[in-house]
This record gives structure tokens, C-alpha cells and sequence, in this order.
């Protein structure tokens, strides 16, 4: 099978601090390809964050199964193999990094699978020249900017060799240019090094550069398909509490104020410039 | 502020002193302690002082830092000092009413000053030339042995290294919730002993609260990168022992014996 | 024109005399006036949030002076009076993290107990701030450690509000909040600001929240006001905005294009409202 991550009716429920079940989520059946760029959307409470801490085996479904490399994440004895095929990259850098010295920090997951010295060496100079903190190798993390700790904790876990990385929020708290460098690096590990990105957002923008779109609502996968094809649903993005790009709000609007028909999938300020252009202009 | 404080200070170099293996560091400083105190007479504590102001000369740290590390156990010198300069049997050379000083105590008074100053030195030395993650790797693995008799060595470890990653954060988040509550009027300098002590109670809570987070997600990310304690674990850093560390265990040695023997003669 | 808080040649060194020494503000004048909403941008760094904690006394000036109301907050004998913390009142950054209280009406309460205020005046000051940040009275003794987090930052919130500052000042009051989330906050500052008439500073990294929001904008870049006016003066000056490593809003982008492209719209237009206005106007004006 070619599925890297696969979801069948999961559904997750948990006890809130009242002992009042809710269900996070509500038969949710996803595939993910080897490969894919896959951006999950959805407001806070969407269980968005849920979903994905399901994809290495963080919480264990309350009912369905989720596949990972076809493994069975309730099976404890392949609990290690899962984590090591699929790992996961969280929001708040500095919680996730262990070590007082940057390659120190980046070798532990390589230490743990207790990998000979010299490949260790070599694994975290290469995964810190792709994420672009090779020169800060030997620096200490608590002086790095939010975005340099995020792109850290990135080494970290691509030293494993993941074939799938799960992002949970990794730009929600960092300011623009720290979230510029770490989409940059995400982008990267896609097309470059050929890995599978869940990225989980709500951010709009960062969506957009994602192949395929999951948008999350009340425990369930409300939509999904292309950017082009998500973000054209104006109407049914701003049911599940979320935002379109101004791109396309703007060519919404001017549809529902003057009856024109302009085709609105303009991701880009070039292509919306461009519709405006060909209506301005006849 | 708060973030002046550096916890086991260190100095970055490239000297000798601070590339001998921090195992042999560790060692070397347990047996200068040892023979110190076997030392007795001026011999053999001025070849043991020469041996530490070797190091410190070889180490390229400034001589100022060191002084100034002296500075908190100045009061402890003085005492020790006082007394056994008034408190020593011997011949009265000079008396104040119950005060009586002798040739003893003086000659007492001297070498154990000189003790005192040589082992804060000494130890300092440690710090002041090896990384934290050096000392706790170096004693992780001095420890080893210990791990048969089920003594937690890695685990230690691991928690004394993951403090020293931590130390500078929470620091930081402190002096982030001492602003933000006096933006609330919170009054910290004045009151009472008692109501300054409640006084940390809006600084104390959201600490903790956030220590405990922070451990939560922490242990969370490391399960992620497979940690699984101390089972089938390797390290990047391997430890070898070149020849600087022979060479600098060797002449360490040797000095150290003939203190030995030489405070035994009672030089 | 009397204003509320200015700054003059405000000055701020970080780590004088050592090799660490970095200007964190360098000889700034502001003029904040009374009852206006202004926006502070500038990326980390830029010496904002150095800013905003020399407005309530937090940080001392290296030189320079903080006037609120045309006097300096700090006397001759360097000292700041407390009464400067109450009549500025500071919501920093992720200020859910410094909650501490068992109930939520208590926590509220902490800024207007340490005012000395009679309980009986506490107590009013909870209720009228809860109802600002739109917290159902019925939580006041609920734990606030037990609420979602964008509760938790209405709580803390409302804890600065309920001393009743003249000015209030939120260091990223949206940020890691979802989109509803967002724009929740932002309605409930503007409805504060319309319903006590408050002079609001809000600092942020995004110029589409703010622009919405703020009367005048103040952009701050390497320790010095780079541009202060309103949106429209300031999104006027994109290309300098960017060049500083800020964004403008994508809209703004999309109308500097179609300029670029020949046609007569303004060029400093940051609301799709407003562009939407403008592009049926060029349209019907060909």
C-alpha cells in the first residue's frame, strides 16, 4: 500500500475536567501519500491538533485505527517503529529542546536509536545544513531567535530520517520572519529531501503552500482538495471560523456587490492583480 | 537582574587545561583534595601551590577572575584564620587579656589559610575551564560502574543537564511575570518579612504552572525522539584519552606524590 | 494640543560599558494622544516592546524623559510613582501565563486591591471589567486554569482593565490565537475603547489586524521611529515597510500591482472594503 498515514473512523473522546465526555474526534477516514504536502486547517477546537497527535502514536484512537507505514499505532511493540517512521516537530520551540548546545540537541534522537559516533557526526552536520543552522552548531539554544529554536527542533528530527514529519502549529508563536525561514525549511523537506509534511495550521498563507488541503470542523474533515479548490469556498471557510486569503475575499466581494462573475481562485497577489486587470481593463 | 548569574561559571578556551579529558579533570581535582590535606609543612604546600598557579597560567584564564572568585568565602579565610591564630597552644609571643598569640598559631594560622585558598581555587578551576555538559557527560560516565548496583547514574545525568538547558529560560519567564505583575501595582520592596514572602505568591504560582508545562511538553518531545532512558543509548561525543591527558595525568601524579611524601616528613 | 504620554529623546542602553551593549531605543519622541488608538509595529528587535515598559515606569531611561499627561514619570530623586502603574496600564505578551489566582474574580482583582481601593469598589471594578472582556459573570468563581486558553487572556485582560488606566497598552494581545479567536479580541478592544474612550496603544507584528483598528500607526525599525501617522500616510510609504522586514497587507500588494499597471487608484488603500470601494469606482468612472 502506498498510504503513509492512513485513518479509518477515527474517533477520539476524552473525559474534560467536569467528567463530561466530548468527542475531539468524529469518525475521521484520511489518507495521506508518500510524498504529499498536506496541510490540515482548522480553528482552535476543530481537533486538528488531536488528529495529529494520533499520527505518532501520542494518543491512541478511542474507536478506529490509524495506520502509520501500515502499522497499527494501538500495537505497543511497534509504538518505537511508528515514531521513527512518522516524527513530530511541536509549537512551542523551547520546550522541545533538550540539550545546552545546538548539535548536542540535535544528535539525541540519533543517540537514543544508539547509532555509531561517526554517523552521528555526519547525520546532524547534514540535517543542520538543511534547515540553515550549521554555523550555530555550537551555540546555545536560549540565545536563539523563536524561529532559529524552531528550525533546531526541525534538525532534530530529520536526523532520524523520518519518511513523514507532523507539524503542530510550528509558527503560531513566532513573529513574520521567523515564520518566513521555518515555511522555507518546511517547503524544503518536502521537495528537496522528498519527505511527507502534515503541516497543522491556521494560518491561511501557510496553507496556500501546501498540494492538498484538510480543513477540520467540530471532530470531522469538513472539506478537502487543492489550495485552489478550498479556498474558493468562501462561504463554507467562514462557516468553520476561518478566514480566506484577501486575495480572494476581495474578488468575492466584488461578485456579491455588482453580480460580476470573476472567477476568485487568486492565491497570489500576482493572479487576483491579474482578474482585477482583465475586468478593469474591458 | 537576574540573568547575571551564571550558575558554575565557565570560561571558553582552548588550552591544555581545557581540553584534558573532563573524566581525568574530575579525578585529578578528588585527589588534589586528598592531598591537601596530607600536606603539612610550607614544601610541600608551595609545590602544590606552584602546581595550581601552573594550571591557572596554562589555562589563559585572568588571574582577576580568579581573585574575584574568592570573594564569598573571604569571610570563612578570615575566621579560620582568627582563630587559630589566638586558639593554638604554643609559645605566647604577644597577649591581650584572654587573646594569646603564639608561634604555633601563627605558623597554623598561615598554612591553613593557604589550605582553604588552594582547594576553592583548585575546584574553581574545574568549573571555570570545563562546559557543564562536559562535567555532567564526564561524571555520567565516571559513574558508570555505579549502574550495576542500580545506582540511577543516567538518569542524574539527564536531569542535571536538562536543569542547565532550562536555568536560562525560566530566568528569563521570571523577570517576564515580575514585569507583568508590577504593571499590577504589585509591591515587592516593602512590608514586613511576612508580607514580602506573600508578595512572591504572584510570581511563585505562574511559575510553577509553567515549570510544570514546560516538563509535560518536554517529556512528550523526547518520547517523540525515541528516548527511552538509558537503553541501547550512544553518545556523539566519544571521550578519548589522547596524550594531553597522559601527560597532564603523569606530571599531576608525580606532584601530588611528592606532597604526599614530603607532608609526611612533615616538610 | 496637550497629549497623554510623550517621550522625549528617550534613550535606552542595554549593557553599558560591556561588550554586550546594544541601544535598544535611540533618542525617540513620541506624541500619544488622548482618547486615540494607536498601533505600534516593528519587527522583534526594533525596540517596541522596550517602548511600552518605559510608559508605565517598568524601565528606567538610560536618558531622555516619559511624560504622561505633561509630567515626568520619574522625580528628581529617581523615582517613579506607582500611581504611573494604575493610570498605564501594561498587557504583555501571553498574558494568560502570569494568572495565579484560585478564582477568576480574584485574579481580576489583584491590580485594584494593590490601588488600595475599599472592597466594596473591587468588587465593582471585577464585575464591569468581566463584562468588558465579555466573561459571563457566572465564572467569577470558576478556577481560571480550568478555561480555554483565549479565556484565560480575557481574564488577564480584564485584570488590567478593572484598575481603569487611562491609557492601555496590549503587547500582542492576538497572538497564537486562531483567526475567530483574532478577531474577537480585536472587537472587544475597540468596543473598551468605544465604550470608556481610553487612549489604546496595541502592539503587533501584523499590519491587516492593525490597520483595521488604529487611528495612527507608529513604526519602529532598529531603535528608532521610522514612520508615524495615519494607515493611510504610512501604507503610503510601503516599500520602505518592507524593506524593513515588515509585511504589508496582501491587499495593499494587490492595489500597488494594479498601479504599477497603470491604473489611477490610491495606492496606500490596506481594507478589501475599501479597495472593493475603489476598484467599482475606477470601473464606473472609465
Amino acid at each position: 500500500m502506498s498510504e503513509i498515514i492512513k485513518t479509518e473512523n477515527l474517533t477520539y473522546i476524552y473525559r474534560s475536567a467536569d467528567e463530561v465526555q466530548k468527542v475531539a474526534l468524529d469518525g475521521v477516514s484520511l489518507s495521506i501519500e508518500r510524498g504529499e504536502f498536506v496541510a490540515v486547517l482548522g480553528h482552535n477546537g476543530s481537533g486538528k491538533s488531536t488528529l495529529a497527535s494520533h499520527f505518532n502514536g501520542i494518543r491512541l484512537p478511542s474507536g478506529g485505527t490509524v495506520y502509520v507505514d501500515a502499522m497499527d499505532t494501538r500495537k505497543p511493540e511497534l509504538l518505537y517503529e511508528i515514531r521513527k517512521t512518522c516524527a513530530m516537530v511541536f509549537q512551542n520551540p523551547d520546550n522541545q529542546i533538550v540539550a545546552t548546545v545546538v548539535e548536542e540537541d540535535v544528535a539525541f534522537a540519533l543517540e537514543n536509536l544508539g547509532i555509531p559516533p561517526e554517523e552521528i557526526r555526519e547525520r546532524v552536520d547534514a540535517s543542520l545544513k538543511a534547515v540553515g543552522m550549521y554555523e550555530f552548531r555550537r551555540h546555545a539554544p536560549h540565545k536563539l531567535s523563536g524561529g532559529q529554536k524552531q528550525r533546531v527542533a526541525i534538525a532534530g528530527v530529520i536526523a532520524m530520517m523520518p519518511r513523514c514529519v507532523v507539524f503542530d502549529e510550528p509558527t503560531a508563536m513566532l513573529d513574520p520572519a521567523g515564520r518566513r525561514e521555518v515555511m522555507r525549511v518546511i517547503r524544503e523537506l518536502n521537495q528537496k529531501l522528498g519527505i511527507t509534511v502534515v503541516l497543522i495550521t491556521h494560518h491561511m498563507d501557510e496553507a496556500v503552500q501546501a498540494g492538498r488541503v484538510v480543513v477540520m470542523h467540530g471532530g470531522k474533515v469538513m472539506m478537502q482538495g487543492t489550495p485552489h479548490e478550498i479556498f474558493t469556498q468562501v462561504d463554507a471557510l467562514r462557516a468553520a471560523s476561518l478566514t480566506v486569503p484577501q486575495t480572494i475575499e476581495v474578488l468575492f466581494d466584488l461578485n456579491n456587490q455588482i453580480g460580476t462573475d470573476l472567477p476568485i481562485d487568486a492565491l497570489t497577489v500576482d493572479a487576483c492583480a491579474d482578474i482585477l486587470e482583465r475586468y478593469l481593463a474591458n | 537582574m537576574l540573568r547575571d548569574i551564571t550558575i558554575g561559571q565557565y570560561f571558553p578556551g582552548q588550552s591544555i587545561v581545557h581540553r584534558v579529558d573532563p573524566r581525568l579533570k574530575l579525578v585529578l581535582v578528588m585527589a588534589m583534595i586528598v592531598t591537601l590535606f596530607l600536606a603539612s609543612g610550607p614544601v610541600s604546600y608551595a609545590i602544590l601551590a606552584a602546581y595550581i598557579l601552573s594550571v591557572i597560567y596554562i589555562s589563559g584564564i585572568q588571574p582577576k577572575m580568579v581573585v574575584r572568585g574568592l570573594k564569598p568565602v573571604v569571610f570563612i579565610v578570615v575566621f579560620t584564620a582568627v582563630l587559630n591564630l589566638f586558639y593554638t597552644p604554643g609559645n605566647v609571643l604577644w597577649s591581650f587579656g584572654f587573646l594569646k598569640l603564639t608561634d604555633t598559631g601563627i605558623r597554623v594560622a598561615i598554612l591553613m589559610v593557604v589550605r582553604i585558598l588552594l582547594l576553592i581555587i583548585g575546584t574553581s578551576m574545574l568549573t571555570y575551564t570545563t562546559s557543564p555538559i562536559e562535567l555532567t557527560d564526564g561524571l555520567e560516565r565516571l559513574l558508570a560502574p555505579f549502574k550495576k548496583i542500580h545506582l540511577p547514574v543516567h538518569e542524574l545525568a539527564m536531569m542535571m543537564s536538562i536543569a542547565l538547558r532550562f536555568i536560562p529560560t525560566l530566568i528569563e519567564e521570571t523577570e517576564k511575570i515580575i514585569a507583568a505583575q508590577k504593571a499590577r501595582g504589585a509591591d515587592f520592596e516593602s512590608g514586613n518579612l511576612m508580607q514580602r514572602a506573600r508578595a512572591m505568591v504572584p510570581i511563585l504560582v505562574p511559575l510553577f504552572i509553567s515549570a510544570f508545562r514546560r516538563a509535560d511538553e518536554l517529556a512528550i518531545a523526547m518520547e517523540c525522539r525515541l528516548y527511552r532512558g538509558d537503553v541501547g543509548r550512544t553518545r556523539m561525543k566519544q571521550m578519548k584519552f589522547t596524550r594531553v591527558d597522559a601527560g597532564a595525568g603523569t606530571v599531576s601524579v608525580i606532584v601530588f606524590a611528592a606532597v604526599i611524601v614530603l607532608g609526611r616528613m612533615g616538610w | 494640543m496637550s497629549f497623554i504620554l510623550e517621550t522625549r529623546d528617550l534613550t535606552q542602553v542595554y549593557g553599558a560599558g560591556t561588550p554586550f551593549e546594544r541601544t535598544a531605543l535611540d533618542h525617540v519622541n513620541i506624541q500619544v494622544k488622548k482618547g486615540e488608538i494607536l498601533g505600534v509595529i516593528g519587527h522583534t528587535g526594533s525596540g517596541k516592546s522596550t517602548l511600552i515598559q518605559h510608559f508605565n515606569g517598568l524601565l528606567k531611561p538610560t536618558s531622555g524623559e516619559v511624560l504622561l499627561s505633561g509630567h515626568s514619570i520619574w522625580d528628581e530623586k529617581g523615582r517613579c510613582d506607582r500611581k504611573t502603574r494604575f493610570a498605564v496600564g501594561l498587557v504583555f505578551q501571553y498574558p494568560e501565563y502570569q494568572l495565579f489566582e484560585e478564582t477568576i474574580a480574584k485574579d481580576i482583582a489583584f491590580g485594584p486591591q494593590n490601588m488600595g481601593l475599599s472592597a466594596s469598589e473591587v468588587d465593582k471594578r471585577v464585575q464591569e471589567a468581566m463584562d468588558f472582556v465579555g466573561l459571563d459573570a457566572a465564572l467569577q468563581n470558576h478556577s481560571p486554569f480550568a478555561l480555554s486558553g483565549g479565556q484565560k487572556r480575557r481574564v488577564a485582560i480584564a485584570g488590567v482593565i478593572a484598575m481603569r488606566p487611562q491609557v492601555l497598552i496590549l503587547d500582542e494581545p492576538t497572538a497564537g490565537l486562531d483567526p475567530a479567536g483574532r478577531d474577537e479580541i480585536l472587537a472587544q478592544i475597540q468596543d473598551y475603547h468605544a465604550r470608556s474612550g481610553a487612549t489604546i496603544l496595541i502592539v503587533s507584528h501584523s499590519m491587516e489586524d492593525i490597520a483595521r483598528l488604529a487611528d495612527r500607526l507608529l513604526v519602529m525599525n532598529q531603535a528608532k521611529v521610522m514612520l508615524c501617522g495615519t494607515p493611510r500616510e504610512v501604507f503610503a510609504h510601503a516599500d520602505e515597510i518592507t524593506r524593513a522586514g515588515l509585511d504589508i497587507p496582501e491587499i495593499t500588494k494587490v492595489v500597488r500591482e494594479l498601479v504599477r499597471r497603470g491604473f489611477d487608484l490610491d495606492p496606500s488603500i490596506y481594507t478589501v472594503a475599501d479597495a472593493v470601494k475603489a476598484i467599482r469606482a475606477c470601473k464606473e468612472g472609465k
